[in-house]
């Protein structure tokens, strides 16, 4: 298949889009966490049994990306578009298979997990009365196969690259993302049409433009799945990005974690470059553009614009002075535009639609969705896309489904290690890149981790010191030798030998650091720090003044002891992995304290709730 | 275009694209930097921005802003002393010290020290943070540099030394995080890589974690062993240097304070390799005659630079027939005290020491080669840099500035004009081509200073007619210029007859074993000129009218080139490679 | 004559086992192409290394050399790349390699413990391998499976849920 004009691309959808297909569409989500909960299994023996009942013409199976049920991996949906029927699935297991082709498009299947069509499963692009979400990043994920580029046409794929290249002016496209608002959905912010047009302004004749594609925020999986699920849209994004800007060549850095997604987009890449979506003379207009992939080799700093860059460049992924920014001086030296993979997946549907449906959607100076990684405590992990503005409530109560195991919600943490916990006063705002701010957390890429009473937020903290401390590039002294000096400072205070003084000078340290560190991971890493010193100072003091930890986390804080409930059924002493545990069966047990290496499996195996922690 | 912005209030103007920091200087309003090194006269500058010891407050931004590399712009509102930018500066200090040994007492760097000096102008007198600090094993594997990271504070300067400087390329910083740390690849010890042991990443560190190997130890021990007699050369650079550590003005001539002290010290012989540097020339220049004459190997390339020979050997092993077989003036000195002079006043050779005093730390490691010993008996066997001198007449309790001026004992003290300013790039070519010029026109030729070749450029050309000849010369210093040079040479693009070049940009006023300059290119033209200065106090200014080295050849060489020459006085080399 | 500064002149020799493995190596790289940019050939670094270490399972010192002369550029560049970036090792590592994740996600969801039983079963800390050369412990930071948080990778298999007590069965598995 070759195309050379938007009337050959407007032939390709329609021959795709009135192929003759069977009634019944199953599709099963093939994403990385999707065949990690077994997919793959269910998937093998779906094809087995249509074999074998000659359902072939019957039913049609679309392996695609997250549904945004990962909560409920293995997910299927069966699908009849005629009637406009759906039914979906979640925690399929192989055996369930037969049952479910036997109840059909009507289901449900005996002994299944049924997921209802709500809120849950939009398909709009603008949210529809009384659904929170809306599906414009998402727009294609879940629902088309990512490997086939015939479906990705049919969906109106590649329409506003035809659109871009054949009636618009580099500068009108660059005029029109400005007028949309859309902001670097990467963590910044920064607004998308003037980082494009500082690099349209640049007199070169060799240009770059790249896809942030490094997403090493632990917890936040959202540009995976867009890449694992709807590659062609990034692409699509990028070949506009660079036409507008002036740039012939794409490069998309991503990071080696994630081999499924590059699968993906090396076969939408090679699909692209033979029908001449990519490569030379696109859509007859006389543009240029390909695209090249690279990798990222474990490196969290290298998601900064200019480590990302020297790292292409083959060097130490360490971040320099900005200025000179990527869009005077970049990649090889040369003007650069770096977006984020949810910024470019929002930029077809904008010049499809325009940038006044856009600014429609979310808030006046945060306009469209976010994607958020809904991760952690919460009961429905899953990966959602809502308007800006939406409260954190309705995220994570609403949708997610509130929290676990009916635990009470303590914290959630946005912007992974660089942002802060927001706790149960501020779960009514609004969230937006300056709320979010204004209460010393960040939008970030979109993690959203939940935690619960069980966790101990000091603790927290520490882990995200340690993160900081694992993936400091070790350039400038705040980050290499201050992050040190905090870690220290807060392991000391979790294992009981700080003191009110060494809060005093986390709290010094905290703000030297943000106020002096060279790139974006030192200016923001005292953050959990911060924030959780403001919102949970009580439980800092009482880890250094009481020698306690409140939520019984910190190891180091906590004894075990078998009270006078134990009724002697040894349950505990056989699981102790250390044998600190004796005592005669039917008696009481006691536990050697000096042996214990606080495991807590006895505390969990104990059913007559004996074993005391405190 | 001009900018103008504002300093604690007061306004200043400078060029567009200036930083705060030179903004600044313009107000002499001093900011404390650690990891910016700046370098006018070679146009070089190691912008890092890394140390973060520079902040200052700019108004609207949200952080503070490091001052060596952030460009001002219109209107800028910045503050170098507000207590925000003070606190910040003294807690970046604090942590640096919070990881550093802090052994100021018995470091090598005491008193010459960058950070030190931070701490005491900051008047930090308590390091708040405290911690685990980072410990890596010591590296003296070679005979030239010490490296101690423990002390290294990841400024990064030793990198764009060697890496962008020098092109040597043998440092990289290593790990990241708090685990990072500059090294070779593999971390190897220095002797195992390609180091020409310039000392350029010495002169680089602001702290003491790459310093010199100290020999002043065994220097002692000579001076006090009866069995020995121990004599010392002093090369050209070393005397307009030394005067710096006893706090003399940069561009001080003390030849004759130094001759002195190292009299007071115990030196049986005080000589120069000036003599030696003259009796380079003779041979060097008889080789460059006889190769231009015959046509062949040309360009000759000088070799009186350990560090550049070094350089050839592993970058360019397919060239390691061009330079002059004729070694460096500190191993002629050697071989002849300890031949013709040993004879002469009937010392054994292993009875007998020769020190070095030396710009420059790859001298130390060029005595070691094997090639410069005569039956396990090393021509040389203590080098010292100028640094080490000067810690040693402070230990021999010498008033240095109040010395009477002596004299350099006859003959190997004996020496010219051509000789001094071998100590300055251009100055071995100056000095062969006042003899060529003489020996090719057969006369005695009164304009003898070829101002051409002077000056700080790396890579400067000049066209001389020596008689009939049109002889293309031309001067490279810093190894990142002969690099730029060879490559030239091996594609044919260039043509010359002859080319000096040497391992230290600037040559070897600028050696590693000189008192530290910390990037202020003054010291370095203020050096420079004083070996012109000495060249033109000096009654004879050219190597073959130095009587004592025509009585050298009368009584023991017998003529430039000769075979007994050529066994003392020439060597060969290695192809090593990368 | 001979060289006594012993740094160790021309490049150490690529041991003959290792021959087959650097001419597939040599045919990547020549099929990037490096001279259509020849100041950019830096550029594929990265992937050759990640290529290099999937045929050896680590980069020892000799592919280091080798990589370095073939994109021009020096020992020291080359070293500070992989010891930059945690996915390189220099040193030969365990047969099986486990990767606890520690991302935020499987973090708040226990995988503490769940690393603390890897190490207390295999007697070994991260970044080691046990002493007959079995497996190797490490941590990374999020797979994107979040959802099946705490999540352990053994080499390419991706266990979800995980829990202290299924740490046994989960290397009994690799146990041959
Ligand atoms: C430490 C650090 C890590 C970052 N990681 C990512 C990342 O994984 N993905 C991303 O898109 N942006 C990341 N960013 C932000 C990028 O530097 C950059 O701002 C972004 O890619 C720009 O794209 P956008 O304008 O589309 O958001 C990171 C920034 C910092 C300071
Ligand atoms: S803040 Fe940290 S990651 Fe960023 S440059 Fe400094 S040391 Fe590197
Ligand atoms: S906490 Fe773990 S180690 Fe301690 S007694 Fe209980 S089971 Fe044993
Ligand atoms: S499991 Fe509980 S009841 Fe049983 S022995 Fe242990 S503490 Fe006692
Ligand atoms: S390097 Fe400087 S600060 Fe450190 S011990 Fe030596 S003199 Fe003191
Ligand atoms: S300066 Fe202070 S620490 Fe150093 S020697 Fe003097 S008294 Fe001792
Ligand atoms: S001495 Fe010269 S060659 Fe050796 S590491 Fe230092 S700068 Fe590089
Ligand atoms: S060794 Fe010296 S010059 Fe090199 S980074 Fe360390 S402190 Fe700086
Ligand atoms: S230029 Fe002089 S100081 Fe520098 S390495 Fe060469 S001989 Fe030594
Ligand atoms: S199902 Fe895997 S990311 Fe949602
Ligand atoms: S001197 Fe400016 S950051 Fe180091
Ligand atoms: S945090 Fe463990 S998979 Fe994401």
């Amino acid at each position: 298949m070759k195309i050379s004009s938007p009337a050959d691309l407007a032939r390709a959808a329609e021959k795709e889009n009135t192929r003759p297909r069977p009634p019944l569409r199953i599709l099963v989500s093939m994403g990385t966490c999707g065949i990690a909960a077994g997919t793959a299994e269910v998937l093998k023996e779906l094809y087995r049994q249509i074999k074998s009942r000659n359902l072939e013409n019957a039913v049609e199976i679309s392996e695609v990306g997250c549904m945004g049920l990962c909560y409920a991996e293995p997910v299927m949906m069966l699908l009849d578009e005629q009637n406009g029927k759906r039914f979906i699935y979640g925690n399929v297991n192989s055996s369930q298979v037969s049952a479910i082709l036997d109840a059909g498009i009507n289901g449900p299947a005996v002994g299944t997990t049924t997921i209802e069509r709500n809120w849950y499963y939009p398909e709009n692009e603008t949210p529809a009365d009384g659904e929170l979400q809306a599906r414009i990043v998402l727009r294609n994920t879940g629902r088309i196969n990512p490997e086939s580029l015939e479906q990705y046409i049919a969906s109106g794929g590649y329409s506003a690259l035809a659109k871009a290249l054949t009636t618009m002016k580099s500068q009108e496209v660059i005029d029109l993302i400005t007028a949309a608002g859309l902001r670097g959905r990467g963590g910044g912010g920064f607004p998308t049409g003037r980082k494009w047009q500082f690099a349209a302004d640049q007199k070169n004749p060799e240009k770059f433009i790249i896809c942030n594609a490094d997403e090493g925020d632990p917890g936040a999986f959202m540009d995976r799945a867009v890449l694992e699920g709807d590659p062609h849209s990034v692409l699509e994004a990028m070949a506009i990005g660079g036409y507008a800007i002036g740039a012939h060549q794409g490069v998309i850095y991503i990071r080696a974690e994630y081999p499924l997604a590059v699968k993906r987009l090396e076969n939408a890449i090679r699909q692209s470059r033979e029908c001449g979506l990519l490569g030379k003379n696109i859509f007859g207009s006389g543009f240029d553009f390909d695209i090249e992939i690279k990798f990222g080799a474990g490196a969290f700093v290298c998601g900064e614009e200019t480590a990302l860059i020297h790292s292409i460049e083959g060097k130490r992924g360490e971040p320099t002075v900005k200025p000179p920014f990527p869009a005077v001086q970049g990649l090889w030296g040369k003007p650069t535009v770096v977006n984020n993979v949810e910024t470019f997946a929002c930029i077809a549907a904008i010049v499809r639609k325009g940038s006044d449906w856009f600014r429609s959607i979310g808030t006046a100076g945060s306009p469209g969705t976010k994607v958020f990684a809904l991760a952690g405590k919460v009961a429905k992990v899953g990966l959602v896309e809502v308007p800006m503005g939406m409260t954190l409530r309705d995220i994570i109560f609403i949708i997610g489904n509130g929290i676990k195991n009916n635990r009470k919600f303590k914290a959630v943490q946005t912007g992974g290690p660089s942002g802060g916990c927001i706790t149960a006063k501020n779960l009514d705002l609004p969230i937006d890149y300056e709320s979010l701010k204004s209460i010393g957390s960040m939008m970030g890429s979109g993690g959203m981790i939940v935690m619960d009473e069980d966790d101990c937020m000091v603790n927290i903290a520490k882990f995200f010191l340690e993160f900081t401390l694992d993936e400091s590039c070790g350039k400038c002294t705040p980050c290499r030798v201050g992050n040190r000096r905090m870690y220290e400072m807060l392991e000391k205070i979790t294992s009981g030998t700080g003191t009110m003084e060494t809060i005093e000078k986390l709290k010094i340290l905290s703000h030297t650091i943000k106020d002096t560190a060279l790139c974006g991971l030192g200016q923001t890493s005292p953050n959990p720090v911060l924030s959780t010193m403001a919102n949970f100072e009580d439980e800092y003091i009482a880890h250094v003044t009481e020698n306690r930890c409140p939520a019984g986390v910190c190891a180091k804080l906590i004894r075990y002891t078998i009270s006078d409930r134990c009724v002697g059924c040894s349950l505990c002493s056989r699981g102790c992995p250390v044998n600190a545990i004796s005592g005669e069966r039917k008696q009481k047990h006691v536990i050697d304290p000096d042996k214990c290496i606080k495991c807590g499996v006895c505390f969990n195996v104990c059913k007559f709730h004996a074993v005391e922690k405190n | 275009m001009q900018v103008n912005l504002t300093i604690n209030g007061r306004p200043v103007s400078v060029e567009a694209g200036s930083t705060i920091l030179e903004a600044a200087e313009k107000l002499d309003i001093r900011i404390p930097t650690l990891c910016h090194f700046k370098m006018d006269c070679f146009n070089v500058e190691h912008r890092n921005g890394s140390c973060r010891i520079c902040v200052v407050e700019v108004k609207g931004r949200p952080n503070l802003a490091p001052a060596c590399s952030t460009p001002v712009t219109e209107g800028m509102e910045v503050k170098t002393n507000s207590l925000r930018a003070i606190n910040a500066r003294r807690t970046i200090l604090d942590l640096l010290l919070s990881d550093h040994p802090k052994d100021c007492l018995t470091c090598a760097k005491n008193l010459n020290c960058q950070l030190q000096a931070l701490a005491q102008e900051m008047g930090l007198h308590h390091v708040l943070f405290k911690g685990e600090q980072s410990t890596y094993p010591k590296d003296h594997s070679s005979k030239a540099i010490a490296r101690d990271l423990d002390k290294c504070i990841m400024c990064r300067r030793c990198e764009t030394a060697c890496n962008v400087i020098q092109t040597v390329g043998v440092l990289s910083a290593v790990n990241r995080g708090f685990e990072a740390v500059v090294a070779p690849a593999n971390l190897k010890p220095l002797a195992e890589t390609e180091c020409v042991f310039c000392g350029q990443c010495v002169q680089a560190c602001p702290v003491g974690a790459l310093t010199e190997m100290d020999y002043k130890y065994p220097v002692w021990r000579a001076l006090n062993d009866n069995t020995k007699t121990v004599v010392v050369q002093t090369a050209p650079a070393v005397r307009v240097a030394i005067g710096e550590a006893f706090g003399l003005p940069p561009g001080s001539i003390s030849t004759g304070k130094m001759v002195a002290a190292l009299k007071l010290m115990g030196f049986d012989k005080v000589f120069d390799t000036d003599f030696a540097a003259d009796l380079t020339i003779m041979e060097e220049t008889t080789e460059i005659v006889e190769r231009i004459t015959r046509n062949e190997n040309l360009p000759i390339l000088t070799s009186c630079c350990p560090g550049w020979v070094k350089f050839l050997e592993h970058q360019f092993p397919e060239l390691t027939y061009m330079p002059s077989s004729a070694k460096s003036p500190q191993q002629m000195f050697g071989a002849i005290a300890k031949s013709y002079y040993a004879q002469k006043i009937g010392v054994a050779p292993e009875n007998m020491v020769v020190v070095s005093v030396m710009p420059c730390l790859s001298k130390k490691y060029e005595a070691s080669r094997e090639e410069f010993s005569n039956n396990g008996v090393p021509d040389v066997d203590i080098v010292i840099s100028t640094r080490e001198l000067a810690d040693m007449i402070k230990e021999a309790g010498i008033m240095f500035d109040e010395l009477e001026e002596a004299q350099y004992d006859s003959p190997l003290g004996d020496s010219t004009g051509a000789a001094v300013i071998f100590g300055v790039t251009g100055g071995v070519l100056e000095a062969a081509l006042r003899t060529a010029a003489d020996w090719i026109s057969g006369s005695d030729l009164q304009k003898i200073d070829f101002t051409a070749v002077r000056g700080l450029d790396g890579i400067k050309e000049a066209t001389v007619k020596v008689g009939d000849l049109e002889l293309r010369a031309a001067v490279c210093s810093g190894l990142g210029n002969a690099r730029k040079l060879l490559e030239k040479i091996k594609q044919g693009e260039v043509n010359y007859h002859a080319i000096e070049i040497m391992a230290c940009p600037g040559g070897c006023i600028n050696g590693g074993g000189q008192p530290y300059h910390h990037g202020n290119s003054d010291i370095l033209r203020k050096r420079m000129e004083a070996l012109y200065r000495a060249d033109k106090d000096l009654p004879i200014r050219k190597s073959h009218q130095n009587p004592a080295i025509k009585q050298l050849y009368a009584e023991f060489l017998g003529e430039p080139g000769s075979h007994v020459a050529h066994t003392l006085l020439h060597t060969t080399y290695v192809k090593r490679g990368k | 004559m001979a060289c006594n500064c012993q740094c160790n002149g021309n490049r150490a020799a690529i041991p003959p086992e290792w021959q087959e493995k650097f001419d597939i190596l040599d045919q990547y790289i020549d099929s990037l192409e490096l001279e259509k940019f020849p100041d950019r050939k830096r550029g594929c670094l990265i992937q050759i290394l990640h290529r290099a270490q999937s045929l050896l399972g680590y980069l020892p010192e000799e592919l280091q050399d080798h990589v370095a002369k073939k994109l021009a550029i020096t020992r020291a560049d080359v070293y500070g790349v992989i010891s930059f970036y945690s996915y390189f090792t220099d040193k030969p590592i365990g047969r099986h390699k486990i990767s606890v994740c520690t991302g935020t996600a499987c973090f708040v969801k226990g995988a503490g413990k769940v690393l603390d039983e890897f190490r207390r079963r295999l007697n070994i800390r991260e970044g080691e391998t046990t002493p007959d050369g079995k497996f190797f412990l490490g941590a990374l930071r999020c797979v994107g499976a979040c959802s099946l948080a705490p999540v352990v990778m053994v080499d390419d298999k991706v266990y979800g849920n995980m829990t202290a007590e299924k740490v046994a069965d989960v290397i009994k598995e690799y146990e041959d």
